[in-house]
């Protein structure tokens, strides 16, 4: 066999994860112990990462099915550290509900697998098997407080409409491997003059598909629900990392097999861009539930990512790249906020229950500001920089329409920021909450705000870590 | 000598406020953070005289330039004042200490925060004024937005909440497509370093549209007529020291901003749209100036002159004359004394009285004397009494703008007519008449911190009023020079 230590990771991480569902099922009480191997198999995952791909050269294998390059490499160590942050600051909010249980970390686990599955792909199949491995896993994470009637109606709804996308994207993968002959990336793009227009069919069918994974309008109805329904720490999760790899995916999928008919997918991907971003944050104006208000959030920071894929260039996806490393950044931090909220076993999670934070908890309050204020793109914050990119990505391509949507969206999204930060600097203080936090949710607070802040002082630090990626 | 002088400007207020900000300060007693705050700002402001003196006036380079490199192969880091900015840095260095000394009777909870932010606030000015390549320029120009926000909206009045989102999505809006301006510069030249723009020039396809994308910024932040509504509400709901620096320093980033870019930069586009400038700022002067004749509210009344002056400031900026941008560059230094005087006057009125309301007050001469005698003055330099800084800038705006534009200036001569005579009724109203309202017998006169603030302001606007030369051999060389430069662009058509 060739090569099979570049799949290490995917290795490694499968026998994990059937090692702790035999521990979990064979061991009572197991679940602390289930949660401190998983996050050592997050961690030891990403190193081998580390040590065994990033400085190789493209390789494809399994019959060119399986691609390790940069991009991949980079991509998967960005969600296993996701993966291990959000993994790592959740137990106490399952505890607090005595959801504390072995499947939820082995549930996390099957997820990244399938992820680290769909950012590897290279043909259509591959992604497809990932993206449903990630999915299952992601429905019941959903449901996983299922005494509420919230969580399971969260979990259903995005069964069911994600396998209605799901359907819709392998219409479009049987729709490619029709006109081509080949589900692979590079057989595609070598058969593409004869049909350009029938695999624009193919192409349409499978952006639907992929633009409900990474919730980007119009095809965001589930995530208000699901986002709101589900656990906060679940929620955290689906926030952050399903959109690395889906964004992966994206890149992957219209720049090797498709960049030549970019004029036909540039106008889509602008379209989603654009509504995205003006969606979400019109959206959120008038949102009162804080998890909601995120999902809206999360719903336009989508649409300035994918505003860096359709610029078409090298430039425009290593943008895309830096922006959802820094929005994961700073969900992190908001959603450590979010899980301090806590009094008396009860989590709070309306937009009120912020009054006068700033007054009660000053050192929280100080930090939620400065993530929102970064959230919202105020420089010298790093989400400043984020957006920066993006937009000199986008306009560098002359599409300068984009460009002041984009811009002229961050004005109105500005408003709900402002609007937190009003509410929790200029209202009347409420009761307190608990301060007995974690140490790792207290860590990921801390450490989030500060890298937000002073990134100003090294910005060339991410740059340079992605300016190695490349496609074109 | 390679000390960094200016990024020890913009640094030192921050740390000045990061030592703040890990200092406990119990409730009762808050001058340890307060002593901490003034020492800074004051060791700025002797930083900023140093800067003074060592500079040299006779040249129009940019002097004690840092360059860094910042982003790779993208951004540079660089900092460097000529004639045009260092006035304003001084301004900036000038006025923070005072603000700092006024909070004792304005700011009653949450003193080092706010002490914080005006920290803060100040080393991000001083970065304005000193950053010689766009993108850092766009970062301090966008992040004093936070501080100002809060301290609008933490420490404001009874509105607050509406005046500092209003204040803040107004300015964002209008920056933005500075924003893509500034990238689209990046594209079409490949730098955004301000020294090697001004050499190579902007291609005069592209300089209408960008110029306009500056001007969406500028214009609201200078305010110009008609997106100035803005100003009035904060300017009302701010606390003391708040006005003191959105009028004094913050109203400045945008006439300065017209000067060394939009006339640095985009001298073609400049010339096409000088009308429309002219029709802005001649409504300005004489809209608001009628506006602010009619206003209940003292602080209102001043937001609204606020408005008619930095009418005159781009009137005089894009007559491009000699006379009319010296004028206005030393129109906005004196209108940042003044200015600020005159909120702190309403300041220490209200601070006795609590009421902003101009029918609260009348005959309080015989109250408080000494308060009439300094409100006096800055009510005469207001209105550009000769003696005084304000006649300096308006009377050579006005003469720049004969020199331009004959009917222009006639109309803005007309506008000092009316600027006298709001602020003259206002005196009237406020100090003298008949003492009716009997609970102003109770007011004591200035406090020894009040007279030192008021004192401090009152020197330099009579001072530059009788002998402005040390503010003009500043600047002259630095504008010649801009103009010659914007007049050779024009000619060969770049």
């Amino acid at each position: 066999m060739e090569n099979l230590q570049l799949v290490l990771p995917e290795i490694f991480l499968s026998l994990s994860i059937m090692f702790l569902l035999i521990l979990g099922v064979f061991k009572k009480n197991s679940s602390r112990l289930v949660q401190s191997i998983s996050l050592a198999v997050l961690i030891v995952t990403a190193v081998i990462t580390f040590n065994e791909t990033i400085g190789i050269n493209e390789t494809k294998l399994f019959n060119n099915s399986i691609i390790i390059d940069y991009l991949s490499s980079l991509m998967k160590i960005i969600t296993l550290l996701a993966a291990f942050l959000v993994l790592i600051i959740s137990s106490n909010y399952l505890k607090t509900f005595q959801i504390f249980k072995i499947e939820y970390p082995i549930l996390i686990l099957s997820s990244v697998l399938g992820m680290m599955v769909m950012i590897n792909s290279n043909d259509l199949i591959v992604f497809y098997m990932g993206l449903e491995l990630q999915s299952l896993a992601l429905y019941v994470l959903a449901t996983f407080n299922r005494d509420q009637i919230k969580s399971s109606e969260a979990g259903l709804k995005y069964f069911v409409l994600s396998a209605l996308s799901s359907g819709l994207l392998l219409y479009g993968c049987s729709l490619i491997y029709g006109f081509t002959g080949s589900t692979n990336f590079n057989v595609i793009a070598n058969q593409l003059n004869s049909n350009e227009y029938a695999l624009t069919f193919g192409i349409v069918f499978i952006l639907v598909g992929l633009a409900f994974k990474i919730s980007a309008v119009p095809f965001h109805m589930w995530a208000p629900d699901v986002y709101e329904g589900s656990p906060t720490s679940v929620t955290l999760f689906f926030t952050m990392v399903p959109k690395i790899a889906a964004l992966t995916v994206f890149i992957r999928f219209l720049y090797v097999p498709f960049l030549n008919l970019i004029d036909q997918w540039q106008m889509i991907l602008i379209f989603l861009s654009i509504a995205s971003m003006l969606f979400g944050a019109i959206a959120a104006i008038g949102q009162t539930n804080l998890k909601r208000l995120v999902a809206y959030s999360s719903i336009g920071h989508v649409g300035y990512a994918l505003a860096g894929v359709a610029a078409g260039t090298n430039d425009g996806i290593q943008s895309s790249v830096i922006y959802i490393t820094i929005y994961i950044l700073m969900n992190l931090g908001l959603f450590s906020c979010l899980l301090m909220l806590k009094r008396d076993n009860n989590y709070y999670e309306k937009i009120d229950d912020l009054s006068g934070l700033s007054k009660n908890h000053p050192m929280l309050a100080l930090s939620l500001l400065i993530i929102l204020f970064s959230l919202a793109g105020i420089p010298p914050l790093a989400g400043f920089f984020a957006k920066f990119y993006v937009f000199k990505a986008v306009i560098e391509q002359s599409m300068y329409f984009l460009a002041i949507v984009g811009l002229l969206s961050t004005v109105v999204a500005a408003f709900y920021y402002l609007r937190l930060i009003k509410i929790m600097y200029f209202d009347e203080q409420k009761e307190k909450y608990d301060t007995d936090h974690g140490f790792w949710l207290k860590f990921s607070l801390t450490a989030s705000t500060l890298l937000i802040l002073i990134y100003f002082i090294f910005p060339s630090q991410l740059i340079e870590v992605v300016s190695r990626i490349n496609i074109i | 000598m390679n000390f960094p002088i200016l990024s020890s400007l913009i640094l030192l207020p921050s740390i000045g406020a990061l030592f703040l900000f890990f200092t406990k300060s119990d409730k009762k007693n808050n001058f340890t953070g307060k002593y901490v705050a003034l020492f800074t700002s004051a060791v700025n402001f002797f930083l900023s005289i140093y800067l003074w003196i060592l500079f040299d006036p006779t040249t129009s380079e940019f002097q004690f330039v840092e360059e860094r490199i910042w982003i790779k192969d993208l951004i540079n880091y660089k900092v460097g004042v000529d004639g045009i900015s260092i006035l304003f840095i001084l301004l900036t260095t000038f006025i923070t200490p005072l603000c700092i000394i006024s909070v004792n009777n304005s700011i009653k909870e949450r003193l080092s925060e706010f002490l914080i932010a005006v920290l803060i606030m100040e080393s991000f000015m001083i970065g304005v004024f000193c950053s010689l390549d766009l993108v850092i320029f766009y970062l301090f120009f966008e992040a004093g937005l936070i501080p100002m926000f809060l301290i609008i909206g933490i420490w404001g009045g009874v509105r607050r909440v509406y005046s500092a989102f209003k204040f803040f999505l107004y300015t964002l809006l209008g920056s933005v497509l500075m924003l893509v301006a500034i990238i689209t510069i990046y594209w079409l030249n490949g730098t955004t370093d301000v020294v090697k723009l001004y050499n190579s020039g902007i291609d005069i396809k592209y300089q209408n549209l960008l110029w306009l994308a500056f001007f969406s910024s500028f214009a609201v932040k200078t305010p110009m007529w008609p997106v100035h509504t803005w100003l009035p509400d904060a300017h009302v709901e701010a606390p003391t020291a708040g006005s003191v620096l959105l009028a004094a320093i913050l109203l400045k980033m945008a006439g300065y901003g017209f000067i060394r870019f939009s006339l640095g930069l985009f001298p073609a586009a400049s010339e096409i749209f000088t009308p429309l400038i002219y029709t802005l700022s001649v409504i300005a002067i004489i809209f608001t100036s009628f506006i602010a004749l009619m206003q209940e509210d003292m602080k209102k009344l001043i937001a609204y002159s606020s408005v008619a002056h930095m009418g005159y400031v781009t009137l005089g900026i894009f007559t491009i004359q000699q006379q009319g941008i010296e004028g206005s560059i030393i129109q906005m230094i004196s209108h940042g004394l003044v200015s600020a005087a005159l909120f702190l006057c309403v300041g220490v009125v209200y601070d006795r009285m609590h009421s902003r309301l101009i029918n609260t007050y009348g005959g309080i001469v015989s109250i408080i004397p000494k308060y009439s005698i300094l409100f006096m003055l800055f009510t005469l330099a207001a209105l550009g009494l000769p003696g005084t800084s304000g006649f300096v800038g308006e009377f050579l705006i006005l003469m720049g703008a004969f020199k331009d534009n004959f009917l222009v200036a006639v109309i803005a001569s007309l506008g000092v007519i009316i600027g006298a005579a709001y602020m003259l009724w206002l005196y009237k109203r406020v100090v003298f008449g008949k003492l009716i309202n009997t609970d102003l017998k109770q007011m004591f006169d200035l406090n020894r911190a009040e007279l030192f603030i008021l004192s401090c302001l009152a020197v330099p606007t009579l001072f530059f009023g009788f002998y402005p030369d040390p503010l003009i051999n500043t600047i002259e060389v630095s504008i010649s020079d801009l103009i010659d430069q914007y007049n050779f662009k024009l000619a060969s058509k770049t």
